[in-house]
């Protein structure tokens, strides 16, 4: 019986040639990431366990991300809690603060695979689908429980498929697409499942953009978001390799990669009309609250944040710089950027997108989660609105429990930053687009971490 | 396996999509158990965390738990006394991180129709049988399966992994 990306890569984890959804499964983990968030908590459980050691050094990595830098003394704290128990266990891959968020330093800095099963304390863990990995994120019991043992249960899920057909028009990005599945399709369409991105135009979508639409997979409740490795997955590993990143790509790309069967069961296949698809804006209070930019455009904003997990990337800065070139963020918006990692930083300055950001009025936050998850960094006052690059849009969860969050594109967020309300990027499109950014909606393909930017 | 006395309790009633960041806000993630409980769910009902009382169920609506992978966020309402969250449907990772730390959790569609604040509730975690003992109504739940249960009924994962056969997990299969 033919398997989906799902059931391979958890029966080659646990050691079967065979499963099927709705079975349970105990599988080997390949790699586990835990952030500054809750890796105190992790370690603390372990060492209140009695185990002294991780079970794969080379395969465990944790990230100063959230609450960079600390804006509290009590963060202050746990961060140097947090790198007693590094230092105490040993861990290699760890990653201070201001080196940039989890979910874009695993895939920058080589750590996923194709058909690795990756787990991480952060729901955002599906993110690492976008290069063909089954990932997901689990709590904090679960992680330590799977630091010691390099196992977890996992119940093998069901497989919803969205059928990527047509291209994107001018001024829309995949940010869009994947708010309007979920506005089309709801929040917990994948509830339990894992969803696969195909489809004859998925080969358009650079790993970059592959990992925005992963990434807001769990908020469509999914347990792994995976677009299946392709050609566009093996030039980013390749890349990785010229970089001096990674070593021996072609071998691991070929011993590694899975592809769905043919034959294999889905619970679901929906096609994804890309060209009959605009700039997309979720409205408060959830993510599938979603209607076509025009529906909410004039609607006053007070904050503008570009940045995330989800759209903190060197295409997205620079897409918000595409639109930002030559004009000035509306007086009354604070726009807020944080690039996704220190390279994206490095790498925004040297082509001159940091220069267009600031010099529009952008205030540049370090690398790092920023005030997406409400812990600091630019929170909300009763009664504000702010349009994100971000995935969540929920009641209080920047500040205020009155204050109203939207999502949108880069393209959006920065368009709306200059008019000071939500508006149609597509109304700035062709006017000062800068030589040296991406013009709007013809996003360049995938620009990976550069030996010469190492730390 | 065991068979375990059904849950009587008192309900507290939330409407659909209560998120993680409701349960556990952001602003107190790096704060003290005790200080963090004492703001679970206060956007939505400032009175909750003072005036829970120990063995009350919460009942909700769909996607119970959406959001972040806070473990704090099942962890508030077990150290706050809840007894058990009933919902007509949960997000994955509340429910898995809700088994993992020992808190009992069922889905029950229909169920934030069933019932209002302060009802006297009966839940039945093997038969996923719920029952509204005032009205004398029963709806019927999605047991958790048996692999979940044993690990709820072990006390959470950090029990088993404390116990001397930390690879039991391997029996769940």
């Amino acid at each position: 019986m033919g398997m989906t990306l799902a059931e391979k890569i958890l029966a080659r984890a646990s050691g079967k040639d065979q499963v099927v959804a709705g079975e349970f499964v105990v599988a080997k983990v390949d790699l586990a990431m835990t952030h500054d968030i809750f890796a105190a908590q992790v370690f603390d459980h372990l060492v209140d366990a009695g185990i002294t050691r991780v079970f794969d050094q080379e395969h465990t990595v944790v990230v100063m991300d959230h609450l960079v830098p600390p804006s509290t003394t009590a963060a202050a704290e746990q961060h140097k809690r947090i790198r007693e128990h590094v230092t105490k266990f040993g861990i290699e891959n760890f990653y201070e603060a201001g080196s940039g968020i989890c979910h874009q330093l695993l895939p920058e800095r080589g750590h996923v695979w194709p058909g690795m099963l990756v787990v991480g304390t952060d729901s955002h863990t599906t993110t690492h689908g976008a290069l063909g990995a089954a990932s997901t994120g689990i709590g904090t019991s679960e992680m330590s429980y799977a630091l010691a043992t390099g196992t977890l249960w996992f119940r093998v899920p069901e497989t919803i498929r969205f059928d990527l057909e047509g291209s994107l028009e001018e001024g829309v990005s995949w940010k869009d697409v994947v708010l309007w599945i979920a506005g089309r399709f709801g929040t917990d369409v994948a509830q339990y499942r894992s969803i696969e991105f195909a489809g004859p135009s998925a080969s358009q979508v650079s790993v970059s953009s592959r990992l925005t639409i992963c990434n807001m997979a769990v908020e469509m409740g999914a347990k792994f978001g995976m677009f299946a490795p392709d050609e566009v997955t093996a030039d980013y590993l390749a890349n990785l390799q010229d970089s001096g990143v990674v070593q021996g790509w072609q071998q691991r790309y070929d011993e590694h990669r899975v592809e769905p069967d043919a034959d294999a069961t889905y619970l679901a296949v929906h096609t994804v009309p890309l060209g009959e698809i605009g700039p997309q804006v979720a409205l408060p209070h959830e993510v599938d609250h979603v209607v076509p930019v025009g529906e909410a455009a004039g609607t006053v904003i007070q904050q503008a944040f570009i940045g995330s997990c989800t759209n903190g990337r060197l295409d997205d800065l620079a897409a918000a710089a595409a639109v930002l070139k030559g004009r000035q963020v509306h007086p009354r918006v604070r726009l807020i950027v944080a690039p996704a990692s220190r390279w994206v930083y490095q790498e925004a300055l040297r082509q001159g997108v940091i220069q267009i950001l600031a010099d529009a009025g952008a205030s540049v936050l370090p690398a790092g989660c920023g005030p997406c998850f409400g812990g600091h960094g630019g929170l909300l006052a009763s009664g504000e609105r702010c349009i994100g690059t971000h995935n969540r849009n929920f009641i209080g969860r920047m500040g205020s429990a009155t204050a109203e969050i939207f999502l949108a594109s880069p393209e959006t967020v920065a368009a709306s930053a200059v008019a000071g309300h939500i508006a149609d990027p597509r109304e700035l499109i062709g006017a000062n687009t800068p030589p040296d950014a991406p013009s709007l909606g013809t996003r360049e393909g995938d620009i990976v971490y550069a030996t010469s930017h190492q730390r | 396996m065991s068979t375990q006395p059904a849950i009587k309790g008192r309900t507290w009633c939330f409407g659909d999509g209560i998120s993680t960041d409701l349960l556990s806000p952001g602003q107190y993630a790096v704060d003290s158990l005790e200080v963090r409980k004492m703001h679970t769910l206060e956007s939505v009902d400032p009175r909750f965390a003072t005036d829970v009382q120990v063995g009350d169920v919460v009942v909700a609506g769909r996607d119970f738990g959406c959001g972040s992978s806070r473990e704090t966020a099942p962890e508030n309402l077990k150290e706050l006394g809840v007894a058990c969250v009933v919902a007509d449907s949960f997000s994955r990772l509340f429910l898995r991180n809700a088994v993992a730390i020992g808190l009992p959790v069922l889905p029950c569609p229909g169920a934030s129709d069933a019932f209002s604040p302060g009802c006297d509730i009966e839940v039945d975690l093997a038969t996923g049988e719920v029952r509204n003992t005032e009205e004398g109504t029963l709806l019927h739940g999605e047991p958790l399966p048996e692999a979940m249960r044993r690990i709820l009924y072990a006390g959470g994962m950090l029990a088993i992994l404390k116990s001397d056969h930390p690879e039991s997990l391997e029996s769940l299969e």
